[in-house]
């Protein structure tokens, strides 16, 4: 027997809104990664159990897209970190605010 | 004939040599190049007039195109030299009177420490008019009338420094301006009726295209004539020549006097085939001139000043030439042109003269006197001068006058004669009263201060030739013995010209009473001149007081400067005034910083939304992601 699709959704949801509150109320650059890491995997899972459901391959084609580009994405995001850390000596993204109008 | 081109050129080398290197030269070397180069182009102009003269009457026209200057649409204005008999006559005054008011200029600008740049400006004033003189389509000419109009303002406002020269300068550059916008019209209207600018395609077409006496004729005549009224300062535009006395004597004679004043007078003649086709212009032309030769000579009557009274002189004389033109006479005209250019150069030299004599910048002839002793050569040729202008024989101006009132009074109009014969007796009188002032009676300068003493050699020679001129140049044109070769010599310019027929108005009065009638007019004006400042004879007290609101009318020129001053250029200063005021700086100010600050209030409230917490932004972009979910949703 097969799990419903709807409770994939359910943890989908549960894990980007989780993710989402990651993003908004920590400070961490690297929590932030992480939370983002996490909002991007709900999509994912989304995506698989929507290919699954209609025997689609495309939904699990676009997973291994964002895989790739989620890999890419952290490689340039942390050079990034690492670069305002060596400068600034802070992870913390409410003290890098330079650009503030 | 084919280096034509090297006499406009020369003045204008000459220029930019003084203009960019006169400050390191020599004035040894500034003063060579400058009347050198004017000197060759005269001598150029000589072998022009010679390669004229060496071919028939008929084919005595040479154009000769330097390069395309514009070419547009329908528009092709070639620059390209015209030499005829009537462009070759302006190019033999204004390089061979120019040459000798170079001359006269080493001396009497050598003290001054702009040395170079006053000859750099008087060569490029010579290098405009003969563009002018030579251009050989009306946009051309144009562009030579604009230059010397700048050359001009230079000039008059050499001594910067003087606010007087400053504001005549000014005076000068705007007044004519007035006159300029008539002139731009009608050459506006000239293409627009014929599609082009050349002198011959235009007089060609012009029976064909303008109807005799009709609008149009007459509109473009007499928009041309309002640039020619500008420049040569006739009623009612004639108020800058006299200011234009802040200028440098040698520029007064030379712009003011022989040259470019003149203007006016050879654009009638160019344009003749036109004025042939608007009788009314044609009148216009002869009554403007006269009224100017009158009233100017009225003015010229009571003025203290040496200098403006030889300004009013020559706006007078500038009247006799408009006279001419008006009733069909241009060779006379011209003629009169010529005579005036030695005349007018010869006085205004010899009033230079005198000016340094007495040490610099006295004009007031109430300050002079006696000097006919210490000035023998200049008191000789002033005196030669102004009976020339009286037009006593057998002087050129005698000869020149004497026709213009003759052929004025063979057209028919008498009343146009009467009045341009009261003015020759003022003519007559004023010359005289300024000689005597000058020369004769007790000194009223100030002795203990003032040793006059006569110009150096290089003042006294162009003068001396001037002198000559004006006594040997009647041989011109000797109207009563049917000697005219300088009418000859124009004759095919003019060949289309009605004829001043002596025919069709039998005259009432035969050549020899009117040669007699004008003699006896500058004998009445010198012997009033005589009685009154040479003998001392007082008239009546009663006399006098009658007079008297007359002199204070015509010593304060009529009011026409005041006049002038109230009706024109209070309201401008007031509209300047306002515009700069209230309209510039209160409303396009207002607009131009009231959009500076909407932008600074828009970006400072758009400025919150950039906190710089990047937890912000993530916030807005799920606030933004959940709106557009919540609309597709709605929908």
């Amino acid at each position: 027997m097969s799990v419903p699709v709807v409770n994939y959704l359910v943890l989908s949801a549960v894990l980007f809104a989780v993710g989402t509150l990651g993003v908004l109320s920590r400070r961490n650059a690297l929590i932030l990664f992480m939370s983002i890491e996490l909002m991007l995997n709900a999509v994912n899972l989304a995506f698989i159990a929507f290919a699954r459901q209609w025997g689609d391959m495309a939904g699990q084609v676009i997973v291994f897209f964002v895989l790739v580009v989620a890999a890419a994405e952290v490689v340039v995001g942390l050079a990034i970190i690492i670069n305002i850390f060596r400068t600034r000596e802070t992870v913390d993204v409410d003290d890098v605010d330079r650009l503030r109008g | 004939m084919e280096f034509v081109w090297v006499v406009l050129i020369l003045p204008l080398v000459g220029a930019l040599i003084n203009g960019l290197l006169g400050r390191r030269m020599s004035k040894r070397a500034v003063s060579g190049v400058a009347c050198g180069s004017v000197g060759v182009a005269f001598l150029f102009a000589v072998n022009a007039l010679l390669g004229l003269l060496r071919l028939p009457p008929e084919e005595r026209v040479f154009t000769q195109t330097l390069f395309d200057w514009i070419v547009a649409g329908g528009l092709s204005a070639k620059f390209s030299l015209l030499l005829d008999p009537l462009s070759a006559v302006m190019l033999l005054v204004v390089t061979g009177v120019g040459f000798l008011i170079h001359l006269y200029s080493v001396g009497y600008m050598g003290e001054d420490r702009d040395y170079s740049r006053y000859f750099s400006w008087l060569n490029l004033f010579t290098f405009s008019m003969l563009l002018l003189v030579l251009a050989d389509n009306f946009l051309l000419l144009f562009v030579g009338w604009e230059l010397v109009g700048l050359c001009s303002y230079l000039l008059i406002g050499f001594w910067f420094t003087k606010p007087s020269a400053a504001s005549a300068a000014k005076k000068a550059f705007v007044v004519t301006r007035v006159g300029d916008f008539g002139f731009m019209i009608g050459l506006f209207l000239i293409f627009a009726t014929f599609g082009t600018f050349d002198y011959f395609r235009v007089f060609e077409e012009a029976p064909q295209v303008l109807a005799y006496g009709g609008a149009l004729a007459t509109g473009i005549t007499l928009l041309l004539f309002a640039g020619a009224v500008g420049k040569s300062a006739q009623i009612p535009l004639y108020v800058w020549l006299p200011d234009a006395m802040e200028g440098p004597t040698p520029v007064s004679a030379l712009i003011h006097a022989a040259t470019m004043v003149t203007a006016g007078v050879y654009l009638i003649a160019r344009a003749y085939v036109l004025y042939e086709l608007a009788p009314v212009s044609m009148a216009v032309v002869a009554a403007i001139g006269v009224a100017t030769a009158f009233f100017a000579a009225t003015m010229a009557l009571v003025t203290h000043d040496i200098k403006r009274m030889l300004a009013y002189s020559t706006i007078s004389q500038l009247g006799y030439m408009f006279l001419a033109t008006g009733v069909g006479a241009y060779a006379a005209g011209m003629f009169h042109l010529v005579s005036h250019a030695f005349m007018k150069a010869l006085l205004f030299l010899s009033a230079g003269s005198v000016m340094h004599a007495l040490g610099g910048e006295e004009t007031d002839m109430r300050r002079m006197g006696g000097l006919r002793t210490k000035l023998p050569y200049t008191s000789t040729v002033f005196l030669l001068g102004s009976l020339g202008l009286s037009g006593i024989p057998p002087l050129v101006g005698f000869f020149s006058k004497d026709l213009i009132l003759e052929e004025t009074f063979l057209s028919g109009n008498t009343t146009l004669w009467l009045v341009g014969l009261a003015a020759a007796v003022l003519t007559a009188f004023y010359m005289l009263r300024g000689h005597f002032l000058t020369f004769y009676g007790k000194p009223r300068y100030d002795e203990t201060k003032v040793h006059p003493h006569e110009s150096p050699p290089v003042m006294l020679w162009p003068l001396f030739a001037l002198a000559a001129l004006t006594v040997f140049g009647g041989i011109l044109w000797i109207s009563f013995l049917n000697f005219a070769p300088f009418e000859k010599f124009l004759e095919p310019v003019f060949e289309g010209a009605r004829l001043v027929g002596e025919e069709e108005h039998p005259a009432a009065l035969s050549t020899g009473m009117l040669v007699l009638l004008s003699v006896l007019a500058a004998g009445v004006g010198i012997g009033i001149a005589w009685l009154v400042y040479l003998r001392g004879v007082t008239v009546g007290e009663g006399l006098r007081r009658a007079f008297r609101p007359l002199y204070t009318l015509l010593y304060n020129r009529y009011y026409v400067d005041e006049l002038y001053t109230a009706l024109f250029v209070v309201p401008g200063r007031r509209l300047s005034e306002f515009l700069a005021g209230s309209f510039d700086q209160g409303l396009l100010n207002g607009i131009v910083n009231g959009v500076g600050r909407l932008v600074d209030a828009l970006g400072g409230a758009l400025r919150r939304v950039e906190s710089g917490y990047i937890r912000a932004y993530a916030a807005w972009m799920l606030v933004g992601a959940l709106a557009i979910l919540i609309y597709l949703y709605l929908r």
